[in-house]
This record gives structure tokens, sequence and C-alpha cells, in this order.
């Protein structure tokens, strides 16, 4: 019993610890990093990854408790939510015209999209505009 | 609104969990931390990302103008209730122990409760009269213009 009790400590520890990196990792990428889709891109994915982790660590230092239930609501909450948050600050920032580097192929196909619509439409105003 | 599909169904499935989590603050306060302003705030956000991401009119046929500023006025009404009522049996205001003379505790706990959801019901009308005082201005810059 102590040798399992032992295995599920080091098991927690050990996605605590890695958890911790993760968002450490997270935090100097979006410190460091050139430009803003680079920096989106180091805080969505570290953070998503770290906040798994220390969950489950976490999870597993509570054991079969209340505390266990509620830390897996809010690792739902926040699965759910960091993604989303994460979609809607690159989904403004593309469509305010805010591209990566490299990517005029994106731009021109964007502008076709956009005068389509316009044609559909046959107003002056621009579909992509106002949806900010 | 067809570039916002993915915040309008996450926002769908997020304003359950967030009112139930706000009454669950609310009527846990008096055990944990937590209590009448933390659950006005979180019932208030429910209300006021439903307004963000699906528009002004929507969230008011919901929770229309007139019965937030009721709400606001009653609320108040319910904390200053709560004393007067036990300034009516021949006690000091808000001495909640009056409310039951055999057994304190237990008339410590309803009035809690009751000051602590007069709280509540302030807390969370009066940020979504502010959320509409905002939103409810004419935008200065129109869309064309931008």
């Amino acid at each position: 019993m102590s040798i399992l009790n032992l295995v599920f400590e080091i098991f927690s520890w050990v996605a605590i610890l890695l958890g911790s990196a993760f968002m450490v990792i997270g935090a100097i990428g979006t410190l460091r990093f050139p430009d803003f889709w680079s920096r989106v891109h180091a805080v969505s994915v570290a953070d998503s990854a770290g906040m798994l982790l220390l969950t489950l660590g976490m999870c597993i230092q509570g054991g079969f408790t209340l505390v266990t239930v509620k830390l897996i609501i809010i690792g739902i909450f926040l699965f759910i939510t960091g993604p989303t948050a994460t979609h809607a600050v690159a989904n403004a920032a593309l469509v305010s015209g805010f591209l990566p580097k490299g990517a005029d192929r994106f731009r021109r196909k964007i502008v076709i999209a956009d005068n389509a619509a316009k044609k559909a439409k046959k107003k002056k105003r621009s579909p992509l505009k106002g949806m900010l | 609104m067809r570039h916002h599909l993915l915040l309008r169904v996450i926002t769908k499935l997020l304003v359950g969990p967030i009112l139930i989590f706000a009454l669950y603050v609310q009527f846990h306060g008096e055990y944990s931390p937590g209590g009448g302003f933390q659950a006005g705030a979180i019932f208030a956000v429910a209300f006021i990302l439903f307004g963000i991401v699906f528009g002004l009119d929507k969230v008011q046929e919901v929770f229309p103008p007139w019965l937030v500023h009721k709400l606001s006025a009653v609320g108040v009404l319910l904390y200053a209730g709560t004393g007067v009522y036990s300034l009516m049996l021949n006690s000091t205001y808000l001495n909640y122990s009056s409310f039951s003379p055999s057994n304190p505790i237990s008339g410590q706990h309803w009035g809690i409760i009751l000051v602590e959801l007069g709280v509540g019901i302030t807390v969370a009308s009066v940020m979504v009269a502010i959320y509409y005082a905002f939103a409810a201005r004419p935008p200065v810059i129109n869309d064309e213009e931008w």
C-alpha cells in the first residue's frame, strides 16, 4: 500500500512540476517572442497543457473527495474558456487586417472574399468590417 | 454574426453553469468564503457575457431594463427590511438572534441568508444596469467609417 502511495505521490508531483514548467515557458514566450501571432501561440498552447497537468496532479493529491470533483469542474471550464479566449483575440486581430509575416496569399483571399460579398450584396458596407 | 459562431456556441454552453455557480456562491456564503457581493457580480457576468455576444436587444428580452431598476431597489429594501423586522421584535437593528429566541444560531443563519440575498440582488442588477447604460449609447464611430 505504501508503495502504491509512493507511486501516486511521485506521479502527482511530476505532473505538477511539469505543469508549472509549461506555465513558466508560456510566460517567457509571451514576453520574449517577436510578434503577436507567436506570442498568442505560446501563451495559449502552453497554458492549456500546463493547466491540465496541474489539475491532474492536484486531483491525485486530493484523492476521492469533493475537492477532486471541484478540480475536475474547474479543469473542464478552463479547457473550454482558454482556447475560446485565444480564438476571440486572434480572430479580432485577423479581421482587423493584422496578418502574420508572409501571409500575403491569405490577404488576397480575404480581399477576394470581400469583393465577392460586396458584389453579392451590392452594398457599400464590407462584410469583414463591423464584425469586431 | 456568422463569424462569431464559436463564441455563440461557447456562450450558450457557459451561461447556465455561470448562473448555477453564482447561486452556489450566494447560498454557501455563511459557511465558506463567498457571499452576496461576489455572487451578484458572477450573476451579472452571465448576463453581460450574453449581451456582449448576442447583442443588447436579446439580453433585454430576458432581463428587461424596468425589471433591473426595480430589482436594484428590492435588494436594498430586503436588507433594510430585515433590520426593521428585528426592530419590530423589540430588539436592535439587524440583530439576527431575535428572529428565533429559543435557537439564536438558527436565527442568525436566517438573518445572514436574507441580508446576503438582498446584497446579491442589488449588486447583480446594478452591474447589469451599468452595462445597459454603457451598451445603449449610440456609437461614436459608425461601422462604415473605420
